[in-house]
């Protein structure tokens, strides 16, 4: 049967499970929305920028698991895609971004509304393409769909000349997909697990770093039981934060910059890492050639360019993370007359010194509200089972730091790109994805703004998505940093003399505002925002400005030469607000 | 240390850039690259000289394997192998001199392709050393005009991992 482009298109991602499609018209993808007026089965979400609609795919995609799908105009509606694009290629997020394209005629003249959107995600898509022929697009959505969903994940862009969305021919979906330069592995050499098993035996202090790929493989369970089976603590990176229980006896919190004392310390101090889906960021390593000195490396990803990149590896893996860790399971266990207790024992025991020796902690003072405090409040009041969205700066810091995951998937955080605006349409991708849970963005002053039109979207679709701001008037992580190591020359950082009243704005988009200016406040403000259940809620938190995120390690320093609150407060710094 | 590679792509728009954007994406240098169809037209062969430490290597061959359009990567380093590249030196040597130029020409197997009332071009084919040998001995005659293809690498047969 003969089908238009556009409805070749729709029938695909039918075909393909989608549900939600985040997007946003214009003229050259007027043929998709028409066809869309009238499905039943797919519901398009008309955020109110580009990048709020791929930023809620990745969401989307984070909360769910499943490929997130954005659809969007030529041009200037596709180059809004680019920071939603590159931020969920660095966190490896299966995606999917459709935009348009001017006719395959006025392609290379500058024809009006026409960018080389291909070239410009070359760089930080996974893949994409740009249909030229309608008989292609069938073949070339199923491609699509495969590649950002398997292996390491990631974005894929398909750009859609108007003629071949306007266009038809015959429907064939093809059941194959053949990609002959396209096969990633997924099971892991059987010798290197062995090796692995018995390095795991041998080590006397190993530590367990779980990043991203452990949560995109969903290998909770398999990570789980072999930490409990070799007694080895665990800690996380940013992306890896739910990927192992948080409120666990072995869990040593998050590893880095921010990373809890015990984490670097004993990171420092281990003389095995292993490291699963982690890519050895440097804002986990800090300076590479100080990172886990003693430490023979184990590591295991589904990428092999994420093996020797930043970090040396003594023994790599190559394969699915869970498909691994259950074989290598399986070799621990064949180990004969193992005792894991008795050689793990005092390893433990020093970690439990270190954990009591510097927990995360922070200064209450009276009638101030610190903006840690508000990140536990959440924490207490959600049970710990809201998923948490954050924007980047020190939010993001402190609710990685307050909040403990005990989940996969509901901590969805901007890591690789650091993109302030992410959280809020991620937080509505999220809601999408799972009506039923509690879904939190917590969030800094200056970064809701970046993306504070998408109220409309979640107003429209009553969505009770919460946004914790934490109102510290500032810029506040860039002027940690310039308090810190610029003399206290907050250049360009305060934002309060120009900040809306954010509880006038949420009222005005037909949300609901709340307020809190004493720690008093705080959690019955939580708790009356948990109470809303058809709206979006604005939570306004004027905290203390002054507050910073500790420990904090420098640039350019081993992770464990940390700097910690007492440190600052004993050079007593007169600190002045700009304003 | 000097790597060519040899990288078996879809032969398909834009891929080239795919990798050439790889490259100057991530810092690596291409000292030459190279390409055309193969004996399959739906695939193509980019031969590419570049350098880095073993590290860097290993990041630039693993990197390549990832581009979805790449089949398949060779780094002729580990694999027993020729190599040739081909150039046309176009030189204007003084009357006296025009003799010897055939000469070395000749002794290189080298080829006159074009003359002129005071020009020869030459066309020699060789690995590395050779050329560069060449171009050593030519250059004193006055070279007006130069251009190389770029090597092309192909594993001998009963490929043996050095
Ligand atoms: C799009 C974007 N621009 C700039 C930055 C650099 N940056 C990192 S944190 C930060 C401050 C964020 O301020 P706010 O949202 O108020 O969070 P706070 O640190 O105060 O909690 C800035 C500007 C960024 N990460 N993303
Ligand atoms: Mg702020």
């Amino acid at each position: 049967m003969k089908k238009s482009g556009a409805e070749i298109l729709i029938e695909c991602m039918k075909r393909e499970g989608v549900k939600h499609i985040f997007g946003y018209p214009g003229g050259v993808v007027l043929n998709i929305f028409d066809t869309l007026y009238d499905d039943k089965e797919i519901e398009l979400i008309l955020t109110r920028h580009e990048q709020g609609a791929v930023h809620a795919a990745d969401g989307y995609a984070r909360a769910s698991g499943k490929v997130g799908v954005a659809l969007v105009t030529s041009g200037p509606g596709a180059t809004n895609t680019v920071t939603g694009i590159a931020n969920a290629s660095m966190d490896s997020i299966p995606m999917v971004v459709f935009s348009g394209q001017v006719p395959t005629l006025l392609i290379g003249n500058d024809a009006f509304q026409e960018a080389d959107i291909v070239g410009i995600t070359r760089p930080c898509t996974k893949h994409n393409y740009l249909v030229k022929d309608i008989k292609d697009l069938a073949r070339v959505i199923r491609e699509a769909f495969h590649i950002a969903s398997t292996g390491r994940p990631g974005p894929v862009l398909i750009d859609l000349p108007k003629d071949v969305t306007a266009g038809s021919t015959e429907f064939i979906w093809p059941e194959e997909i053949k990609l002959r330069g396209y096969n990633p592995t997924y099971q892991g050499n059987k010798y290197m697990i062995n090796q692995a098993a018995q390095m795991i035996a041998h080590a006397k202090k190993p530590v367990i770093m779980a990043g991203g790929g452990v949560v995109s493989s969903g290998a909770w369970k398999e990570l789980k039981e072999l930490a409990e089976l070799a007694g080895i603590p665990v800690t996380m990176t940013l992306m890896g934060l739910g990927g192992f229980p948080g409120t666990h006896k072995l869990s040593l919190g998050m590893l880095g910059m921010h990373g809890t004392f015990y984490a670097n310390t004993a990171v420092q101090n281990a003389d095995l890492i292993i490291g699963i889906g982690v890519r050895f960021d440097d804002r986990v390593t800090g300076r590479t050639n100080a990172f886990a000195p003693n430490a023979k490396i184990l590591q295991i990803d589904i990428d092999p360019t994420s093996i020797k990149k930043n970090i040396r590896a003594d023994l790599p893996v190559v394969g699915d993370v869970k498909n691994v860790l259950k074989d290598l399971l399986k070799a621990a266990k064949e180990l004969k007359g193992q005792q894991w207790d008795a050689v793990r024992s005092s390893w433990l025991k020093q970690i439990e010194s270190w954990k009591r020796e510097r927990p995360l902690s922070y200064q209450p003072v009276e009638n101030v509200i610190k903006p840690e405090f508000v990140v536990e409040k959440i924490y207490e009041v959600t049970k710990g089972e809201a998923i948490i969205c954050t924007e980047v700066g020190q939010n993001q810091m402190w609710s990685a730091q307050f909040y403990k995951y005990d989940y996969p998937r509901r901590w969805l955080s901007s890591g690789g790109l650091g993109t302030m605006g992410y959280g809020f349409p991620a937080a509505i991708g999220a809601q999408f994805a799972c009506p039923d849970k509690v879904v939190f963005d917590i969030a800094g002053d200056g970064s809701i703004q970046m993306n504070i039109q998408e109220l409309a979207t979640a107003v429209i679709h009553k969505l009770p998505v919460k946004v914790a701001i934490l109102n510290n008037g500032y810029l506040g992580m860039v002027r940690q940093w310039q308090e810190l190591f610029f003399r206290e020359r907050y250049s360009h950082t305060e934002l309060e003399s120009g900040n809306p009243d954010f509880v006038k704005v949420a009222e005005a988009y037909g949300a609901v505002g709340l307020r809190a200016t004493k720690p008093s406040e705080v959690e019955p403000v939580i708790r009356e925002s948990m109470k809303i259940k058809n709206k979006p809620v604005f939570l306004d938190f004027v905290v203390d400005w002054k507050e910073k995120v500790f420990p904090m390690v420098p640039a350019g320093a081993a992770i464990d030469e940390m700097i910690f609150e007492e440190m600052e407060e004993k050079k007593e710094k007169k600190l002045k607000a700009v304003k | 240390m000097r790597h060519t590679i040899s990288v078996l792509v879809e032969n398909k728009f834009g891929v080239l850039s795919r990798v050439s954007g790889l490259f100057s994406g991530r810092g690596y240098n291409i000292e030459s690259l190279s390409v055309g169809e193969t004996i399959d037209p739906s695939t193509s062969v980019m031969t590419i000289v570049t350098t880095g430490d073993d590290l860097v290597v290993e990041q630039i061959t693993k990197q390549l394997n990832k581009l979805i359009d790449v089949i398949k990567v060779t780094d002729y380093m580990e694999v027993d192998h020729v190599e040739r590249e081909m150039v046309l030196i176009k030189v204007a040597p003084r009357k006296d001199d025009r003799t010897e130029v055939l000469q070395l020409t000749e002794i290189f197997r080298g080829r006159i392709v074009d003359s002129g009332p005071t020009t020869y071009t030459i066309e020699i084919t060789g690995n590395e050393d050779k050329i560069t040998a060449f171009i050593e001995l030519i250059k004193p005659f006055g070279i007006k005009e130069f251009v190389r293809t770029g090597k092309v690498a192909i594993a001998r047969e009963g490929v043996k991992k050095k």
